[in-house]
């Protein structure tokens, strides 16, 4: 089992993100956690997929989410060439260890009615160790984002796989009218 | 500024405009407003008589032109009746359209009258497809889906139109260019992988050109025949493949897998070289994969990228259209095989041993019944190279794969992936009215004729004049074959009655066809001949065959081909060096 981290373009169509949640369980790709949003480009969106691959070679993987039509551009976000985060709340009992465990790892909190409303943002492996010492105090509620990626860098994603885009097609083959003839 | 029409007139001259001549289809409430321009239009619509007989209509029709298909359907049940056709052209990469109407709009999500997420339904079983609101998008959707449909790896799109959206006034605009940025196909292969693989093929000593559907889709038969000369290598065709080279000619083993050739088998199991052209490596082929052709490297071209690596690994991956990889291809290996060519004696004597050792046969029945082998070789000598043949699913397909001699491609038409029975007298349908001029028959089961003959009353109604074999071997007889071998003899619902209901002459009759029957060996020929003779109405002839043939050889499902029986616990005999 190995985890991977991928950034995906799509484009912003609807349907997308039941077309990806459709391929990866009828293909049998376990997710461990999926996070939409707008970019920069308001035509696409952007997915941060992070996998659990058993067996299946995250090569196929990439090439089968590839032949989605409105999938336009994939990169492996590697640890060390990435910023990765994931934003987590959680509702806790207010005690003076869950206070001091929230200043320990950096998050913000908020006393309220008796809880403590905690913040927390972070690398995976952060937020996990931030977690399991929060269950030793008692977790009411939690909800994290699942984790968002980026490269390092000054290249964007959008360079790398959106140079064709608006000229689709014509770097590979013709499209113009007679391809489209029946 | 161009006259405002309706999204149902737009539909029909983008169709118009993207060149389609033919569709198959039954109107309904929500795709209705289209039929009325239709009504109008140039385009032949063939009013069918259950929408899954459009869709594999469709396919049959693809399949023969290398067109697209085109199928039109209403929205939730006319929508829901092609789902099956759809997954058959998706599993065997054939290009349909299916259009269908939608619940307007506003209706659609509220569960209204004949509404069904058809969209969402063939999402996991269609190339790509679309929901249309908005009238104007229209002409565009047409475009960019018949596109789709094929170019690529080809196969099925749909496009599901709001009923509103077709009511609604637009203005009719034709694309001129297509802008999809996540669809690029990639055509021409790597030169440095065509280098690395002309290498490979000049240093195996023994080499397999294992040749799938993806050669007939690249119109790839000439160049395959090219490089097969030219490296003098023995020829594999998969049961998509059967006619993309010739059966006549001396390379050529037959079809490999579980049903296939002992000397196809083999070869594939003893090669050192795959040399693997537009297949898939499909586990009707490869038996247990772990021990599939051990000792083989794999050459793989196909224009789809997703299917390098996915079951075998490919030492060599050639991503691009079969063509332009064979064209790259031939050249450089003549130039390599200038420097160095492999002597391939030994491989040839070894593979035409187990060539003449073990050729296709069957047995006649002993009672004296009629064999069906038989009865589907004279069809195809008696129809000659240039009729077309449709296979519904079971023993009557393997057979008619094994014992009709393919000399062109287009000429063979199965459900090969999705395994559909049912696809035969739709396809059939279709392949004659894309080939009018060429004898098509339908090959079919007992079985799988009882799940879509009424599209042959849409056949005597529109000229459709096919001709139908029904092998009838009163049961289920693919699946009594397996109770036969592995459960024992208990025949748990696989006996069909067929001898005595349905009478298929009188239904064939009934349905405005000519209806024939043929019980023994000595009127085969003349009911041949006589259902050749018929070119104004579909025949419909009902072979009374032995029930308990059995197709063979055969590789037992999940098991190595190395175990390849020839027939009923006859298992080829090895010399001790070949094993
Ligand atoms: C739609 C569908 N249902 C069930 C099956 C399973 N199946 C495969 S072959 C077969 C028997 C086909 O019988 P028949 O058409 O009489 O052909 P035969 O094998 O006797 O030649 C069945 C039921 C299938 N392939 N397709």
């Amino acid at each position: 089992m190995a985890i991977h981290t991928l950034a995906v373009l799509v484009e912003n169509s609807p349907g997308v993100l039941a077309r990806v949640a459709s391929l990866f369980s009828r293909r049998g790709y376990n997710i461990d956690s999926l996070a939409v949003g707008p970019t920069e480009n308001p035509k696409v969106s952007r997915m941060t997929i992070v996998l659990n691959l058993e067996g299946h070679a995250l090569d196929q993987v990439n090439a089968q989410l590839f032949k989605l039509v409105n999938v336009i551009g994939i990169s492996e976000m590697k640890p060390a060439e990435s910023l990765q985060r994931e934003l987590l709340l959680v509702k806790v009992a207010n005690t003076p260890k869950s206070v001091e465990l929230s200043k320990k790892f950096g998050a913000k909190f908020i006393e309220a009615n008796g809880v403590l409303e905690v913040e927390a943002v972070g690398e995976r492996a952060e937020i996990e160790k931030f977690l399991t010492e929060l269950k030793a105090v008692g977790i009411k509620e939690l909800v994290q984002s699942g984790v968002v990626a980026m490269e390092k860098g000054a290249t964007t994603l959008a360079d790398r796989t959106l140079t064709t885009m608006g000229t689709a097609n014509q770097s590979n083959q013709d499209n113009s009218t007679a391809d489209y003839q029946n | 500024m161009s006259e405002k029409i309706t999204g149902a007139q737009s539909l029909v001259k983008a169709l118009e405009q993207t060149g389609v001549d033919v569709m198959f289809g039954i109107p309904g409430g929500a795709i209705l407003p289209a039929y009325d321009p239709i009504f109008d239009s140039k385009i032949r619509h063939i009013l069918v008589r259950h929408e899954q007989g459009a869709g594999h209509a469709a396919t049959g029709y693809a399949q023969v032109t290398g067109k697209v298909g085109v199928c039109i359907a209403t929205s939730g049940p006319g929508a829901t009746n092609l789902v099956t056709p759809l997954a058959d052209a998706q599993m065997d990469s054939v290009p349909i359209v299916a259009i269908t109407g939608q619940v307007p709009g506003p209706a659609i999500g509220t569960d209204a009258f004949q509404e069904a997420d058809i969209r969402g339904v063939t999402m996991p079983i269609t190339k790509h497809n679309y929901l249309i609101t908005n009238p104007d998008e229209i002409p565009n959707a047409i475009a960019e889906a018949f596109y789709i449909a094929r170019t690529g790896r080809p196969g099925p799109v749909l496009v599901d139109i709001a009923k509103d959206a077709l009511q609604m006034k637009t203005e009719f605009k034709y694309p001129s260019n297509l802008n999809l940025a996540g669809y690029n196909p990639v055509v021409n292969p790597d030169l440095k992988m065509v280098q690395q693989a002309a290498q490979l093929i000049c240093e195996s000593k023994k080499p397999v050109l294992y040749i799938g559907g993806g050669i007939i889709k690249a119109n790839a038969s000439a160049e395959l025949m090219q490089l097969a000369e030219l490296i003098n290598a023995p020829v594999v065709t998969t049961l998509m493949a059967r006619g993309a080279f010739p059966d006549s000619h001396r390379l050529h083993l037959g079809m490999p897998g579980m049903h296939g050739t002992v000397a196809a088998v083999t070869a594939l199991q003893k090669a050192d070289l795959l040399i693997t052209l537009g297949a898939r490596f499909d586990d009707r082929v490869t038996g247990k994969l772990s021990s599939f052709a051990t000792k083989a490297k794999v050459i793989h071209a196909d224009i789809d990228p997703a299917e390098i690596g996915k079951n075998r690994h490919a030492d060599v991956p050639l991503i691009g259209d079969l063509k332009n990889i064979l064209k790259a291809l031939i050249p450089t290996v003549k130039s390599e095989l200038a420097k160095n060519k492999p002597d391939l004696t030994s491989w040839w004597q070894e593979v035409d041993s187990w060539r003449n050792r073990f050729p296709l046969g069957f047995d006649e029945p002993a009672d004296g019944s009629l064999s069906p082998q038989y009865v589907i070789k004279r069809i195809g000598e008696i129809s000659g190279p240039d009729a077309i043949f449709a296979a519904g699913v079971g023993q009557h397909q393997m057979w008619a794969s094994q014992f009709i001699n393919y000399e062109k491609p287009r000429t063979w038409l199965n459900s090969g992936g999705l395994g559909t029975m049912g696809y035969a007298v739709p396809a059939a349908m279709g392949a004659k009215v894309g080939a009018p001029n060429q004898t098509v028959w339908a090959i079919d089961g007992d079985g799988c004729f009882q799940m879509t003959n009424q599209e042959l009353v849409t056949c005597a109604l529109n000229n459709i004049p096919i001709k139908v074999a029904v092998i009838n071997n009163e049961s289920l007889g693919m699946v009594r074959q397996w109770q036969t071998l592995f459960y024992n003899q208990r025949y748990s619902n696989t006996d069909l009655h067929s001898k005595r209901v349905p009478d298929f002459k009188l239904l064939a009759e009934a349905m405005g066809c000519v209806g024939m029957r043929c019980e023994s060996k000595a009127d085969v020929d003349k009911t041949i001949e006589a259902a050749m003779a018929i070119n104004d109405r579909p025949v419909v002839v009902d072979f009374n065959v032995h029930r308990d043939a059995m197709v063979w050889p055969m590789v037992a499902a999940g098991t190595s081909n190395d175990e390849i029986t020839v027939a009923r616990s006859m298992a080829p005999v090895w010399d001790s060096q070949e094993l």
